[in-house]
């Protein structure tokens, strides 16, 4: 059933297709950040898949793994047709992607979330700001480098906390 | 010039309706809203970052803590993930397990949806009536794995132990008791002449918009779209179980009442179905490298022994790759995004949580409504927020 996918992306788009494959029955497609809309708007809109829901987007951080430190991942679903496609763009640290905000109500939350998390910004978002952070965070929580146990005091009465303020590990200072 | 005649309000965090620490900004024209904006993070204690430092046995216990309405569907979306990425083979008897307790888990979140949702629209005595017979499914969850709530019943491969003997009695006993109770809550609700005031024509959401907006479970059934992944892409061995897929016309509030508890007849339907046919055999897989060997032969074999201890100390090193597996949680799609590097512990866990992406649409439900009916619309998305903010 996937393959219907996979040939019908392979008919359109075999030059805007930097990858695909599929992995335990879901097809995988890798694009460009600049060909996303695109292939999402016609996803969405073919007749013979009609990829109306997203149902996720996510990221992944690959910090000294990969050349493009970023993975976004993207997950279709076919409600009249029942399949599953996964979109995935590699973006740089500091990289922009697109929004799909103009496609999907749904992506504004979503995609709030991976800023907060990764410090990926979406152009064209209308409200790109933090959502499950304060707003006054340092960092991004979900990067490899961001260390697991030690927070930020907001508040402290403590001299030494006070100073390690300037010391934080992710902060970049000195 | 007219004066600019709209006022922003907080709603929550701390307001009893908003189901845990939700904020609403409200801005409004007298009692009309003009525009809702949910604000969330106030439960956000990182669940997907420490998953990354634990273990993929370790991990499940947390997913627990997400929906802890729906535990045991958190923990089959996350094994299941694991499962589609070792493609390992789950023993009938654990999947039949598997169902029944996810559809009881399905009867509790939906139970106290309904207790909560009354008690904000002004129902007090249905809070009592619903969570007198969620207790009863959740000392199913104690009879079975020893906790009233964390259960992490669910392991890769299986289930923690096999079920305990009386088992089929106790369902037997809720599945003989449940559909006159749920009578009577429709009794109490349905014709209800201040339900139906309070609830239809309230929140509407049409069917283009649902998908739109992402909302998934009954939300987007009360819309009209007949969308269920077990029916669809079905998980587990809900493909042997004859149900129905309620689904509502208008999008309102009621309809995503009526089609909540509908559910829980099917629910019910199912659960009969799969109790009278649990076979017999192993409660979890025999591949030793992810399950460890029962006790008795642990005490008897070196290579026995070997596995367990590898088992218990290191855990098991799922393949690189990484794996969507969604499944339909009471609240609707519920996801896991895991990209293993070929280590014992996920590189990265994402949930797709259904409670977070309904959420989002609360302006639309609420715009041009009054104020009374954003608690009306927030009960009727079954949030929660322990899953929101993660």
């Amino acid at each position: 059933m996937s393959s219907v996918v996979e040939e019908r992306l392979k008919k359109e788009y075999s030059d805007k297709i930097v990858e695909l494959y599929s992995f335990r029955g879901d097809p995988n497609v890798v694009v460009k950040a600049s060909d996303l809309i695109e292939i999402c708007r016609f996803l969405k809109t073919d007749s013979e898949l009609r990829f109306s829901f997203l149902s996720c987007i996510t990221a992944a951080d690959y910090l000294g793994i990969r050349e493009k430190r970023f993975e976004l991942v993207y997950v279709l679903y076919s409600i009249p047709k029942r399949l599953r496609v996964i979109i995935k763009v590699r973006v740089d640290d500091g990289g922009e992607a697109p929004s799909l905000t103009t496609l999907w109500d749904t992506a504004n939350f979503q995609e709030r979330e991976v800023y907060d998390m990764f410090g990926i910004k979406f152009t064209g978002h209308p409200d790109m700001t933090r959502i499950l952070m304060d707003e006054d965070w340092i960092g991004h929580p979900q990067r490899k480098d961001f260390p697991l146990t030690y927070e930020v005091p907001h508040f402290t009465h403590n001299k030494d906390h006070i100073d390690s303020r300037h010391r934080s590990p992710w902060r970049g200072d000195e | 010039m007219a004066e600019p005649r709209t006022m922003t309000i907080n709603m929550g965090p701390q307001h009893p309706a908003t189901h845990g620490v939700l904020r609403i900004l409200l801005e409004l024209d007298g009692e009309t809203v003009i525009a809702a904006k949910p604000i969330i993070g106030y439960l956000h204690t990182g669940i997907e970052k420490n998953m990354e430092a634990k273990t993929y046995t370790q991990a499940l216990t947390m997913t627990d803590r997400m929906d802890y309405l729906a535990p045991l569907s958190n923990n089959l979306v996350y094994v299941g993930a694991i499962e589609k990425l070792m493609e390992v083979e789950v023993p009938p008897r654990a999947e039949y397990v598997r169902v029944i307790m996810t559809e009881l888990t399905r009867i509790a979140s939906h139970l106290v949806w309904l207790g909560t949702h009354a008690i904000d629209i002004g129902a007090m005595s249905m809070l009592l009536y619903c969570f007198r017979e969620r207790e009863k499914i959740v000392q199913m969850y104690e009879f079975v794995s020893g906790v009233r709530m964390m259960a992490s019943y669910f392991r890769v491969g299986g289930l923690t132990n096999d079920i305990p003997a009386g088992f089929d009695k106790r369902v037997k006993e809720i599945l003989d008791t449940f559909p006159a109770k749920i009578n009577e809550y429709e009794g109490l609700l349905t014709e209800n002449r201040i339900w139906r005031n309070r609830t239809i024509g309230v929140g509407v959401v049409s069917a283009e918009e649902a998908i739109n907006s992402g909302l998934s479970g009954p939300n987007i059934r009360g819309s009209g779209v007949a969308w269920d992944l077990r029916k669809s892409n079905p998980y587990s061995y809900y493909d042997k179980f004859e149900f129905d897929i309620p689904t509502g016309k208008n999008g309102d509030v009621f309809d995503r009442y009526k089609v909540r508890l509908t559910e829980m007849r099917q629910s019910l339907r199912i659960v009969s179905q799969a109790v009278e046919g649990i076979p017999e055999g192993p409660f979890i897989t025999a591949d030793r490298k992810i399950a460890p060997p029962p006790k008795p032969e642990v005490l008897q074999g070196m290579e026995q022994l070997i596995h367990q201890f590898k088992i218990y100390v290191h855990g098991f090193c799922p393949p690189k790759g990484d794996v969507y597996f969604a499944i339909e949680s009471p609240k609707g799609e519920i996801g896991c995004y895991i990209v293993s590097d070929g280590t014992k512990k996920p590189y990265r866990v994402h949930f797709r949580p259904p409670s977070f992406v309904n959420i989002s649409a609360l302006n639309k439900l609420v715009r041009g409504r009054m104020v009374a009916d954003v608690i009306a619309c927030v009960g009727s998305l079954d949030i929660v927020l322990g899953e929101i903010d993660r």
